[in-house]
This record gives structure tokens, sequence and C-alpha cells, in this order.
């Protein structure tokens, strides 16, 4: 009967009652809550009914009763984790039908004869333990063959860790990254092919911007009005580079590389306008002796010139 | 470039993933497809009035088994405007909560409360109330040794018409209930059942909400009769604003496990007597369509058989080479 009257969502431990209407509101508070808890009660008991007519299991604590799922639909908290796409090889091991199946965690190494993990520290068949590699005829002389094996094997676990970069890549397009793996970005994505993220602007930048704007006037920021709170540019100007003057190597031959470099630049901008004028009047003296040569080869003379080109 | 960055130690690693999403709780006893239960971020807004102040500290004492309270002043953080909830979301982000209660008091709205939820960090929806005639937990005589004892599992009494007819009502029973219920358990102990909050929709607007503590009295059956007793705290909540949830993100939120459609096999089915059967469709052989060419195995076949019969003869001419070489 109450059952009916009532609306019991047992797995939430709740009642409703949609019928319940004041005819006139209680005048005072205490009346009111009196009304309220004598209703309650009414709801609470029809919950009660409903509870310990359920199966009850005995336990040193009390009987423990299974609630049916709640009714009343609630909503998530998070979205329902997305299924992780298959790595490479699970893709490959599908298409070929290969199964996994357990290997024991403990293996007895023939090269020590002792017990030793399958993988990881001390395992068996470790590399370590092989103390002297025989000479094959297909060797390199001069290559050491326990660098050659330590290097392969650092080969491997790089090739390793760039799959596993690749698979979780895959994973967080699905949005199925495992939850303690984050992937950062190392260096500043390329435009437009990701999101940027604009770089927040540390201390120092804004310090040295702010200074620099400050003493961009044409007293420097001399006769300038301070903004509340600003403080004076760090580095007013520039640091000066003195070089060694003694010529020498390296730090001591700076000097002279300035100068050059100076003089390079300004005999680079002025030449084209300089003409030699005794270097192409030689030019063309030079030419016109090739062309008498040439006549006097033809008119079969004994000299024979060797003509330098120029 | 993409750099693995993984927790340094298991605790770290831990907390990482009691913090994602899942399909069941971890702990084993309950049932696969709930979720851990929700925690809840108390928050204070610019200006709080002492009536406020004890609404927050004795909701956050209620729920003081999974509850965060914040104590300091907010002033960025508004709600229902656009922009006021960046904050909050934060907040959420951070603390892991997703239900929230924050009150403010203002002139306009005195004695203000925020009821909200978010779903993945976002808001989800929200519910304002104003709080009225507050009777605070102290104000309340009884025998102590009936209090109900921390982190139980609370009836809920909803009385009135108000919670069906009125949207605001109706709104607000699924928050209070989604706030006070506690975790989604699937046994519970009947010998720990001792608080239930009684709400009764008094007007369209107002709300009465008190809480009381359940009493197990001798009825001479089975069942026990019950009796209530006002613990406290009780308040009248007179609804303001609500924000119903965006419909696209509620049904994203309210799927579960089970509710994702198993994928139909087409062309089977089951039977009782002769289990999973299925139909194999063939398409007709298109006999007439077929391009006769002569690499057909047939033809292939003959050719074999001509070569059989003519084998004798070849191997005796190869001999014959060999021999006069």
């Amino acid at each position: 009967m109450e059952a009916e009257k009532y609306q019991i969502d047992l797995g939430n431990l709740m009642a409703f009652d949609p019928t319940h209407h004041f005819q006139s509101i209680p005048s005072t508070r205490e009346e009111l809550a009196r009304v309220c808890i004598d209703k309650g009660t009414e709801l609470v008991q029809s919950i009660a009914n409903a509870l310990f007519g359920l199966p009850s299991t005995a336990d040193p604590d009390g009987p423990l009763v299974k609630l049916p799922p709640p009714t009343t639909k609630l909503p998530r908290e998070k979205h329902l984790p997305k299924p992780k796409p298959p790595t490479k090889w699970e893709q490959f091991a599908k298409m070929k039908g290969i199964k996994n199946h357990k290997k024991d965690k403990r293996v007895f190494d023939e090269q020590t004869g002792t017990w030793k993990r399958r993988y990881g520290y001390d395992r068996v068949n470790d590399d370590k333990d092989v103390p002297i590699i025989e000479a094959k005829m297909t060797d390199e002389p001069g290559e050491d063959p326990f660098s050659k094996r330590m290097s392969e094997k650092k080969q491997r676990v790089e090739k390793q860790d760039k799959n596993r970069l690749q698979n979780l890549k895959q994973a967080m397009k699905a949005d199925a990254l495992p939850s303690h793996v984050q992937l950062a970005a190392t260096a500043l994505p390329i435009t437009g092919t990701k999101r940027e993220v604009p770089k927040k602007a540390s201390r120092e930048e804004l310090e040295s911007v702010a200074g620099m704007a400050a003493s961009a006037t044409a007293s420097g920021g001399k006769f300038d009005k301070k903004l509340p709170g600003e403080k004076p540019a760090k580095h007013a100007g520039k640091y000066r580079k003195f070089l060694p003057v003694v010529e020498g190597k390296g730090m001591g031959s700076q000097e002279r590389q300035q100068t050059e470099k100076i003089l390079n630049k300004l005999m680079a901008k002025s030449s084209h306008d300089i003409l030699d004028v005794d270097k192409a009047s030689c030019h063309n003296v030079q030419r016109e002796g090739r062309e008498e040569a040439q006549e006097r080869q033809r008119a079969g003379g004994s000299f024979i010139f060797k003509i330098k080109q120029v | 470039m993409l750099k693995v960055k993984t927790p340094k130690t298991h605790r770290a690693k831990r907390a990482l993933e009691k913090r994602a999403p899942r399909l069941a709780s971890t702990r084993p006893l309950l049932p696969l497809l709930v979720e851990n239960s929700k925690k809840t971020l108390i928050l204070h807004g610019t200006k709080t009035s002492d009536v406020l102040n004890a609404v927050l500290t004795q909701i956050h004492h209620l729920k003081r088994d999974n509850s965060i309270r914040y104590t300091k002043r907010n002033d960025n953080i508004r709600p229902f405007e656009s922009g006021g909830e960046a904050s909050l979301e934060f907040f959420s982000q951070k603390t892991d909560c997703s239900l929230f209660v924050f009150g403010s008091h203002s002139k306009k709205r005195p004695n203000n409360l925020v009821l909200g939820r978010m779903y993945d960090h976002h808001v989800y929806d929200l519910v304002e109330v104003g709080v009225e005639n507050f009777k605070s937990l102290e104000s309340f005589v009884y025998d102590k040794k009936i209090a109900p004892r921390a982190a139980t599992k609370p009836f809920f009494a909803f009385i009135g018409e108000g919670f069906e007819s009125v949207e605001e009502l109706k709104h607000l029973k699924e928050v209070l209930l989604d706030l006070f219920r506690g975790e989604a358990v699937e046994n519970i102990n009947l010998s720990g059942i001792d608080r239930v909050f009684v709400c009764t929709a008094i007007s369209s607007t107002t709300v009465f909400m008190t809480h009381c503590a359940l009493r197990l009295k001798r009825s001479g059956t089975a069942i026990p009769r019950m009796e209530l007793v006002e613990v406290g705290p009780s308040m009248d909540l007179v609804v303001r604003r609500h924000r119903l949830p965006n419909e696209s993100l509620k049904k994203e939120a309210m799927k579960t496990a089970s509710h994702q459609p198993k994928k139909k096999m087409k062309n089977v089915h089951r039977d009782l007597v002769q289990g999973k059967i299925g139909k194999v469709y063939m398409p007709d052989q298109q006999v007439g369509d077929m391009t006769l060419t002569s690499n057909i195995k047939g033809l292939k076949r003959e050719r074999r058989e001509s070569k059989t019969k003519n084998a004798p003869k070849d191997d005796q001419s190869k001999k014959r080479k060999t021999e006069d070489q």
C-alpha cells in the first residue's frame, strides 16, 4: 500500500512522496518541523520496510543487505575510460596469430650455474658474465668486440624507447594515455601542426624589456617621469669587451681578426667604384700582344710564345 | 619532440592513478560499474555572513569523510557568469573534487549558496539557493548517544509535489541527493543506518531541509519502528537561479559501462536447444559473366596430364643426350 504511494529508490535509500501538499503552512517553525518529521518518519518507515524485507547475510558487525542498483540516475564524475589502441607489436602479433604465454621469472643460468632472473639486473645469459669473446674470421681488426656489444645493446634500447614513444603518441591521439604517463614537449612545436602554448614571460625578461622601454627616449630615460615601483635598469649600457693587444693564438688573434673583418668589409663596399687604371691598361696591352703573336704564328714565324692567360 | 614523463615514486603514481577516470571503484567489494564517490569542495566568496560561515562549516562537518574546505576568500569565482568559473574549475582539478558548495553574501543575494556539480572538471550544473531560518547543530538538544556517526549512508525523504512539478526543485532534489548520499554501495550494514535528510517543499521555491538521527525501536515484528530525532542543522533553502546541464553533456555524463551497447553480431542467434546458430548467405554464382581465358585450371590440368604422358619419352631423350657427352 505504502510502496505504491511513495516512490522508493532503495539503491540510494531514498523515498519521495509526490502527492503531499500543504493545505496551510504551519505558522510556527516548531510546528512546521514537527509536521515534516512526522511525514518523514512515514517515508523512512516505508524505506525500512523494503530494506528489512531484503535477504540479509550475517556478519560480525551486523546483518548485511545487498542493495538493488539505484534507480535515480546521477551523472558520472569523469568520462568513461577510453580503450587503449593496440601497440604496433600487438597489431603484428594479432595479424600473425602470436599468443603470449607465461614464462617463469626465474631461470637456470648455465653460464654461472645459478638461478637468475629472466630479465633485468643480474639476469640470465647476461653479456656481462661473458669475459672472453672468441675471435671470428669475420671480425674486423682493431675493433673492440666488447664495446661493439655495448653499443649494439644501447641501440636496441634506444629503438625500444622510440617504439614506446610512438605507441604512447597513438594512445594520446585516442585519449587513452595511461594516467601516470604524461607526454611533455621538449622543444617548441612547429607552427601550424600543433596547438601552440604561449610561453609565460619570466621575471627577468619582463624586467629587461621594461628597462629597455624606459631608456628608449632622447635623454636615455634620464628626465622621464618614473612610474611608481619602477626600478632603475639593471645594466644601463653595454658591456665593453677589451681584447688583448699582444698578438698570439686564439683570443690573442681576435683583435687582428676583428680589424681585418672591418677592413674587408670596407674594401668590398668600395671596390666596385674604384677602377684600377694600371691593371686595366695592362690587361689591354696583354690582349694586343696575344693578337700579334697569333698573327706571327699564322705567318710561319720561328718564335713560339707561351702566353700567360690573365 | 615529445618526452615521456612518469612519476618518480610509486606513491606519486598511485596518486595519479587514483584520479584517473575509471569504470570501477578501486575497492574490491563495490560493484564494477560504480565510480568512486565524489568529493566536495567548500568555498567562500568575497564576503560571507556568520550564518553562511556556519552553514559551510556544518556541511563540511556532515561530509567530513570526503570533503575539502577552503577558508580563503575568493573574489574571482562567479559560477553563473561566463569566465567566473575558471578558478573554480582549477580548484576542482587540483583537489579532484566534482561537487562544490560556494557561499557568498551580498545585498542583492543575502546568504547565497551555490550548489554545483562538475563533469570532467568542468561545471556541469548549478543551483543557487538562499539560506533562511538556519538552525545550527549546536542549538539542538538531544541524547548524544544517538548522534549519527561519521560517513554513514543517509536515508532521504523528499516530501511535496513541488519536487516533481517545479523544475527548479526537481533539479535541487537531484543535486541534494548527489551531494549528501555519500558512497554508492552495494551492500549495507543494517546496524549502521543512523541518519536521514528530510526535505520538504513548502512552496514552489522554498525547501525546508533538516538532518535527523534515526532510532530503531522494537515493533514486535522483524521490521523495527523508525523514530526520527532532529539533530540539525536545519534550514530553509530558497531557490534563486539554476542552470541545467547541457543536453549533450548530460547524455555523455549519464553513460555507464553497462550502457555501452554490445555490438550485435549479424546473422547469429542463440537457440535454447541448438545453442549458437549462424546463417551463411552465399551469393549466386555468376557463371555467365565469367571471362574465358586460356588460364583456366581445367585446361592446365589437361596440359599436366599430357606432360605425364610424354614424360618417359623426354627422359629417354635426355639420357641419350648425357650418354652422347
